[in-house]
């Protein structure tokens, strides 16, 4: 392999790893937020068991998403520095502004709240929860613009064959950021959801003490989850809208559309390999005339076909890479258009697919569960755990649909912006060494691999201990316990509330 | 404009110096000065709730860089590879194990976690150490900015000497900050220790700018070397007088003396190419445009005093000193 196809690999894995916290964080640590309010609001026990017992898996999830960020900061300089020198100009500033406004108040206040119950006053306490899922939404804002602006160069103009960033508003203000934002925060909030609703619908199951506790959060993740998958398919078709205009060549790739169909249909599944030049001949289960709707909200609007596209792109942005030995094998090579069509066909498909499996499940565990009953077979224990990965799994094939399908672009040209403003990924790798990108990726594929384990290994530890692995009751010899600090801070013999 | 931001880069330096380098040093002593299990939680808790924030200026750090000067960003990093990648393994590793060391209530379990607690810190320490000075001694880089040569073309005896010295401020940096932030026996322990260590583990330090200034020095970096070497001395004084605070106060001092000298020698080069100095990046050459910089001099000017303030905050709710008898009993499933 080249250092080009290590450092995509190397991309993929570390992106598609971290973001299995990410949306876990920002949904959890709101609903946490949520819950140590109704607590201070109500003072019932309840509540504070909630937080507590989510607050903890939220902690152990966050930390690994901390560490595994660390390294996309950097990762764009070390496997990626020509891309950096191209879009520095335009790139690196929503990324520094998601470290100055956002991070720095997520890891600050974090720390404030994990340390400071019972230290710091309740309301304060709970202003620190609130500042600090608040500020995870803002950095993912940062963070989807950047992105975003990948996939929708804006606000810029092209000076000595770099662009040049010209209005921070017009990249702030995307509007393919602003359907990416609340279409991964709803993401993030379906993640979330299911996890309430899955661990505490096992938890009934078990007939595990604090019943209330894991009803109540039942019933707020359904809600939670209800709006989520709601604003998810609101959002992903306006995102399907944009993307026709803005990505046409993705939009074909999403459907593995061979030719231009107009009306044009929306295909379920396929059988056979949808890859071209055989993508003509697959058997497709269809439904006609949606995808002219989800491009164009009509049902006659033509929808492109890869066919009919590639010799638009190749007029449009060249036929063959340039001539250059940084390029390597790509070196005055034709350039290929469309992207791999296995990968997002059915990258397309398992999205929405284990989207609508959540929601499935979800429903079905709020239908098994109505009016306080709960199913006592095994298969029940089974559905509501198993529901928990399904939403990760369309969080995971929706992202790799939107960055494959944006190849052989890193950069993808923006139809309607200025001229030139684009980048081949082949042309924005490093010039290191395959040694170099095999020996990082090695290292870190395997380091992410055992703390996944240990990771789970945690979260299966907590979540199988309940409310009282994480909120003992009162113990009259000793109130040294770790979480339930005396709160008299005069005394000398101050205990810290919390301790590592 | 550019020379502004070289500045603010400069002082995200200097705040991740100052506070992880207490954060390492802590880690780095673990089992020297935590002989029993409550110590090593006690020393541990020292930094528990601020060691993710004072992270987070190596973070804003690389990414105002990114910002401000792409192209030193890029060349930087992607020159400095291999080590870069032990560097953000080893903060992997430690961050994590902060976090999950106190999880499961089991010997074994805590001692891996001490143990990449200490590898990691000793490694972060000394992998930053190896950047900063590889960045002020230069890089082997071509016209473009990108690395002519071998991968480990950032290990040389100057940058070595770098990570020594990075290392050893740190080990001395922590010692200092767990007398002032601990009591009872582990406090004592600490001050004997910095009053042991000082004098070796403060000299590669001295020996680097030493370095740097006989090859880059102007008159006023020699002006900040010589503060370096002056609050060191101070602090070492401090010390043996048991004012752990100012002894505290003046390793701040020495360490921005240290960035002033670092940066301040570069000047007005931000990454010098040591094969051939007309490919030397600069600060007026790698900068963004003026918009850009216009831009993130509107999100700094706002962003960072509440920075200030707010982590100010929390050493202010933390402030008191820790001992034995503070630590809660373990309650974990």
């Amino acid at each position: 392999m080249d250092v080009l196809d290590l450092a995509r690999w190397q991309f993929g894995i570390t992106t598609v790893y971290h973001f299995l916290m990410v949306p876990l964080t920002i949904g959890l640590s709101l609903l946490v937020a949520g819950m140590q309010t109704a607590w201070v609001r109500t003072g019932d026990r309840k509540y504070l068991a909630m937080t507590k017992f989510w607050g903890k898996l939220l902690l152990i999830n966050f930390a690994m998403g901390v560490v595994t960020g660390i390294v996309q900061e950097f990762q764009f300089g070390m496997t990626w520095s020509a891309y950096s020198r191209f879009v520095g100009d335009v790139f690196g500033a929503p990324l520094a502004m998601e470290g100055l406004v956002a991070f720095f108040v997520e890891s600050t206040f974090l720390g404030l709240w994990i340390f400071g119950w019972d230290r710091l006053p309740k309301k304060v306490h709970l202003a620190c929860v609130w500042a600090f899922s608040l500020a995870t939404i803002a950095s993912a804002y940062f963070i989807l613009a950047a992105n975003s602006w990948m996939q929708h160069p804006v606000g810029v103009e092209l000076v000595d064959g770099r662009p040049r960033l010209t209005s921070i508003w017009a990249v702030l203000g995307n509007n393919t950021v602003l359907a990416a934002f609340p279409h991964t925060i709803f993401g993030a909030f379906s993640v979330a959801a299911t996890f309430l609703v899955g661990i505490a619908a096992w938890h009934l199951w078990r007939r595990s003490d604090d019943g209330p506790v894991w009803r109540a959060s039942v019933k707020f993740g359904t809600w939670v989850g209800v709006v989520a998958f709601t604003g998810l398919a609101i959002t992903g078709d306006v995102q399907g809208k944009l993307m026709f205009e803005q990505q046409p060549m993705k939009m074909a790739a999403a459907e593995a559309l061979c030719h231009t169909e107009s009306p044009a249909a929306f295909s379920v599944f396929a059988i056979g390999d949808v890859s071209r030049p055989d993508c003509e001949n697959v058997k497709s289960v269809t439904v006609p005339a949606l995808l002219s709707f989800l491009a164009h909200n009509d049902f006659t609007t033509e929808v492109k076909g890869i066919e009919d596209l590639v010799p638009m792109y190749q007029e449009k942005y060249g036929a063959n890479y340039p001539v250059d030995p940084r390029l390597g094998e790509l070196s005055g090579k034709p350039i290929d258009y469309v992207p791999n069509l296995p990968v997002t066909y059915w990258g397309f498909r398992l999205m929405i697919g284990f989207g609508a499996i959540a929601v499935g499940a979800g429903l079905l565990i709020l239908w098994l569960t109505r009016g306080g009953r709960v199913p006592r077979g095994r298969w029940f224990a089974w559905l509501a755990l198993g529901s928990i990965a399904t939403p990760f799994l369309a969080n995971s094939f929706g992202w790799i649909f939107t960055e494959m399908g944006r190849q052989p672009f890193v950069v993808v040209p923006n139809p309607s912006g200025v001229d030139g403003v684009w980048m081949f990924t082949a042309r924005a790798v490093s010039s290191s060494t395959p040694g170099e990108v095999l020996t990082s990726l090695i290292a870190l594929t395997l380091v992410y691999g055992v703390l996944a384990c240990v990771e789970v290994f945690l979260i299966r530890r907590y979540v199988r201990a309940g409310v009282a692995g994480v909120l003992p009751g009162p113990q009259p010899d000793d109130d040294k316990s770790d979480d339930r600090g005396e709160s008299d801070k005069k005394s000398d013999e101050d205990v810290l509330s919390f301790a590592y | 404009m550019e020379t502004f931001w070289f500045c603010v880069i400069a002082l995200l330096w200097l705040g991740y110096l100052f506070l992880e380098g207490f954060d390492f040093g802590v880690g780095m002593l673990l089992p020297v000065l935590g002989r029993t299990e409550a110590e090593r939680r006690v020393l541990i808790n020292t930094i528990g709730p601020v060691w993710d924030g004072n992270e987070v200026w190596l973070l804003v750090a690389v990414g105002a860089t990114f910002a401000a000067f792409p192209a030193w960003y890029a060349a930087l990093l992607s020159s400095v590879y291999l080590p870069l990648t032990l560097f953000l393994l080893a903060l992997i590793g430690r961050g994590v194990a902060f976090e999950y060391r106190g999880k499961v209530n089991s010997a074994r379990w805590r001692r891996v976690w001490d143990a990449v607690i200490v590898a990691g810190s000793w490694t972060a320490a000394l992998g930053v150490g190896l950047l900063l000075s590889a960045n002020v001694f230069g890089m082997p880089l071509d016209a473009v900015g990108d690395r002519v040569g071998s991968p480990f073309a950032a290990i040389r005896l100057e940058t070595l000497l770098g990570a020594v010295a990075v290392a050893g401020y740190a080990l001395v940096h922590g010692a200092v900050f767990l007398s002032l932030k601990t009591e009872g026996e582990v406090r004592e322990r600490a001050r004997a220790l910095a009053l042991k260590v000082t004098p070796f583990a403060l000299l590669p330090l001295l020996v680097l700018l030493l370095t740097v200034q006989l090859r880059f020095g102007s008159v006023w970096t020699w002006g900040a070397s010589i503060v370096v070497a002056l609050a060191a001395l101070g602090a070492y004084g401090r010390l043996v007088l048991r004012r752990e605070g100012q002894a505290f106060a003046l390793m701040g001092v020495a360490v921005a003396a240290t960035v002033v000298a670092l940066f301040g020698a570069l000047y007005p080069d931000v990454l010098p190419s040591t094969l051939d100095p007309a490919w030397s990046l600069t600060v007026a050459g790698a900068a963004s445009s003026p918009y850009t910089l216009t831009v993130m001099t509107w999100v700094a000017a706002f962003g960072t005093p509440a920075v200030l303030v707010y982590q100010g905050w929390t050493y202010w709710v933390f402030r008191k000193r820790i001992g034995v008898k503070h630590i809660p009993r373990v309650h974990v499933p």
